[in-house]
């Protein structure tokens, strides 16, 4: 829901971000409280993905203007890791493999590793596989993904679903998804709608960039934000989504 | 991200410092005067200088093998001594060990002074070229195990060592072998007898300590009937600008049902980050499977030296015998490793099974080479391989050169091999998930080695472990 007196977890205000020499973000405003759930669509190239991988730092995206906020701290002053255990979270649009290293054992490292700052007590392997078997059996997925390798001969959607499986377990305090639900059959689709629903609570905020508007009719966006020209051209609610699905991008283009 | 990883590859060598112990050193250079007094210094028998002399005129007429993958300036055995010994003094007990000594160990984390932790390993402990203290005697004597000196099994067990020294390596094998056969100093015997199973893991620290001195050892352990032991072996070095040569000879042998482990984990001083000093490691190592159901494993972690030329072999002789052959290689900076395996199978039924992990990070080279040969008479032999090979950076590189040779049509013989490179991506992903460098190449690294971890006792193991994480400290972006 809309929550305009909630917490601000991120805050980002003229962002440019520069890839290989080219400039694809070129003055981004955006505003995520707690609570929210805020879509960014838009054609390809439009700088969608680019932005998201900036905010989680990414070594090849390099921010040339403009500053970003988590909970009040200047996020580009923090490296990817501690961006990660401060509570953000990013799905990859294309997980990578690390074969020989097990789902299982890297998923309980970078659990322990966020309960450690948290305060928590860190979980054993037994007791881990307890839980994230428990989470698995909730999302309706495959228990056999933890004893694979990370990524390892996955298939498009058994990444995608990894992915939410560690949304799951790590409960970000803000998940940007990048276009998670490319790819995806509709019961993929219905694991990962299911699994980004059950993290949006009064305390976490998710950005769902997305190419489509199909994820939008499992989770309803308090937001829909079009891009185009490494910008947001528009800001509206569900019923933007649908026109875009109904006329395309280049209206939205056009009126800007 | 990648200057992360310079400086995970550019650890300085933890071990670099010298003990200033007085040496009893030969002249520099190499004749049959200098072969005379080693064998003098050592009060061996004629049959023993012999050998030497009979390896030194061999060595004369041999070439340096042109044909590994690495390269370094020509070596001048005239500049090397070829013996050193710390004074010869009279030890009752560990207590009278040189304190100096005793302090390297401990900086080196050898545990002679925390034998509780390592509650079960005999440590022969190899100085230089004399054995100074050995432990845990007593205890494999009462069950018939010799595991001394070199030196003092060619004294106290004279018969044992003519039988066996250069039964497996020959003296004229090759270039570097019969050099060690001319000029080896000491190193460490064991002999297993017949259905004895050796009680304890036994394990030896190596250490080069003079500068320029050659390090040639010698080590010999055969397995009766029915006999089994695992030997262990570590080695350090202090950091030196001029090379060090190091030729060792290791030959094992394992009689009718007998089973020998052997595994190594090796650091030694691998030069500096801009490839200046280290040692050069040109070591041969065999087992010969002599008896029927017999078994040689051999185990290695190989993290140091600046050159790398090691090829741990099986000759698989009685029928039904196995040999395994598992090595974790990495090479940093501008280390040059052409590291492998032979397997020769001779016997009926005869199996093999080869596990290598190259790892290869900054400037350096990592070859695996490696020979399979089926004999004509070794029907149902079984040969299983596996290379495979990880990149760190983008200007390392790995080769893989398996040479199969096979005469019996009833063989089998299989190889995989692949490559992979622990790409930004990779870190990336680990870094979004709040796991940093370092931690991420360990989970990484120990994924790729876990088949050849395995293999280790435990307590190598976590120092394998530990090892290949503080060699890549700093080392991937």
């Amino acid at each position: 829901m809309k929550r305009p007196d909630a917490r601000v977890l991120l805050e980002v205000r003229g962002l440019r971000v520069r890839v290989g020499g080219a400039e694809i973000v070129k003055g981004l405003d955006l505003t995520v409280r707690a609570g929210e759930v805020h879509a960014v669509m838009g054609p390809n190239g439009s700088g969608k993905s680019t932005f998201a991988k900036a905010v989680v730092g990414h070594p090849l995206y390099e921010v040339t203007g403009g500053t970003v906020e988590y909970e009040g701290r200047n996020l580009l002053d923090m490296a990817p890791e501690e961006r990660a255990r401060a509570g953000l979270f990013l799905g990859f649009q294309y997980p990578v493999e690390i074969p020989g290293v097990s789902n299982s054992a890297f998923m309980r490292l970078a659990y322990n590793t966020v309960q450690a700052v948290r305060g928590r007590d860190e979980l054993d392997p037994l007791e881990f596989d307890d839980f994230a078997r428990g989470k698995m059996k909730l999302l309706g997925m495959d228990p056999g993904l933890l004893d694979r390798s990370v990524n390892d001969g996955f298939s498009g959607g058994e990444k995608k679903r990894n992915e939410i499986l560690q949304m799951a377990l790590f409960e970000p305090r803000l998940a940007i998804l990048d276009e998670t639900d490319s790819g995806l059959d509709i019961d993929a689709l219905r694991v990962v709608a299911n699994g980004v629903g059950r993290l949006v609570t009064p305390g976490n905020a998710v950005v769902l960039v997305t190419h489509y508007q199909r994820m939008l009719n499992y989770i309803e966006p308090d937001y829909v934000h079009v891009m185009g020209g490494g910008r947001i051209l528009k800001t509206g609610g569900k019923a933007l989504a649908e026109e875009l699905e109904a006329r395309g991008y280049d209206w939205v283009k056009a009126a800007a | 991200m990648s200057s992360v990883l310079d400086k995970l590859v550019n650890q300085p060598y933890r071990h670099g410092f010298v003990t200033p112990i007085e040496a009893d050193k030969a002249p520099k250079g190499l004749n049959e005067g200098v072969i005379r007094l080693i064998s003098a210094k050592k009060r061996e028998p004629d049959w023993l200088l012999e050998f030497r002399l009979k390896s030194y005129r061999h060595w004369l007429t041999m070439a340096e093998p042109a044909w590994p993958n690495v390269k370094y300036p020509k070596i001048d055995f005239q500049d090397i001594i070829y013996y050193s010994a710390p004074k010869p003094k009279k030890l009752a007990s560990m207590d009278e060990v040189d304190p100096e000594l005793l302090r390297t160990f401990e900086k080196l984390g050898v545990p002679m002074n925390e034998r509780a932790k390592l509650a079960g390993v005999a440590v022969d402990v190899i100085f230089d070229s004399v054995s100074v203290a050995t432990t845990y005697k007593q205890k494999l004597a009462e069950v018939g195990i010799l595991f001394c000196s070199i030196s003092e099994a060619v004294r106290d067990h004279p018969d044992l060592v003519r039988k066996y020294l250069g039964s497996v390596v020959p003296t004229g094998d090759n270039y570097y072998a019969a050099l060690n056969s001319a000029v080896f100093t000491d190193g460490s015997f064991c002999f297993i007898p017949k259905g004895v199973k050796c009680p304890m893991e036994l394990s030896t620290y190596f250490r080069i300590n003079t500068e320029s001195s050659g390090q040639f050892e010698r080590t010999l352990i055969i397995a009766e009937e029915g006999a089994s032991v695992s030997y262990l072996e570590g080695c350090t070095a202090p950091k030196f600008d001029s090379n060090q040569l190091h030729a060792a000879v290791v030959e094992l042998v394992a009689l009718d049902d007998a089973e020998i482990k052997y595994s190594t984990v090796q650091n030694w001083f691998a030069g500096d980050e801009n490839g200046v000093g280290g040692v050069y490691n040109f070591v041969t190592k065999r087992g010969l499977c002599k008896g029927r159901n017999s078994k040689i494993s051999w185990t290695q972690v190989e993290t140091g030296s600046a050159i790398t030329w090691k090829y741990p072999s099986c000759v698989l002789l009685g029928d039904n015998s196995i040999g395994e052959f598992y090595s974790v290689a990495l090479t940093n900076h501008h280390q040059q490793a052409d590291t492998g395996t032979k397997m020769t199978h001779i016997g009926r039924n005869t199996r093999s099974r080869i596990i290598s992990k190259g790892i290869s990070a900054g400037q350096s080279n990592n070859s695996y080479r490696g020979l399979v040969k089926i004999g004509p008479r070794a029907e149902n032999a079984r040969n299983y391989s596996q290379c495979d090979s990880m990149l760190i950076g983008s200007k390392s590189g790995a080769n893989t050169f398996p040479y199969i040779q096979v005469q019996n049509a009833s063989a089998r013989v299989e190889h995989e091999a692949t490559t992979s490179r622990i790409g930004e991506e990779q870190m990336f992903y680990f870094a979004s998930r709040g796991i940093g460098t370092e931690e991420a190449v360990s989970m990484i690294i120990n994924g790729f080695c876990r088949d050849v971890f395995q293999q280790l006792p435990m307590e190598f193991a976590v120092e394998a472990t530990k090892l290949l994480g503080l060699k890549l400290e700093g080392s991937v972006g």
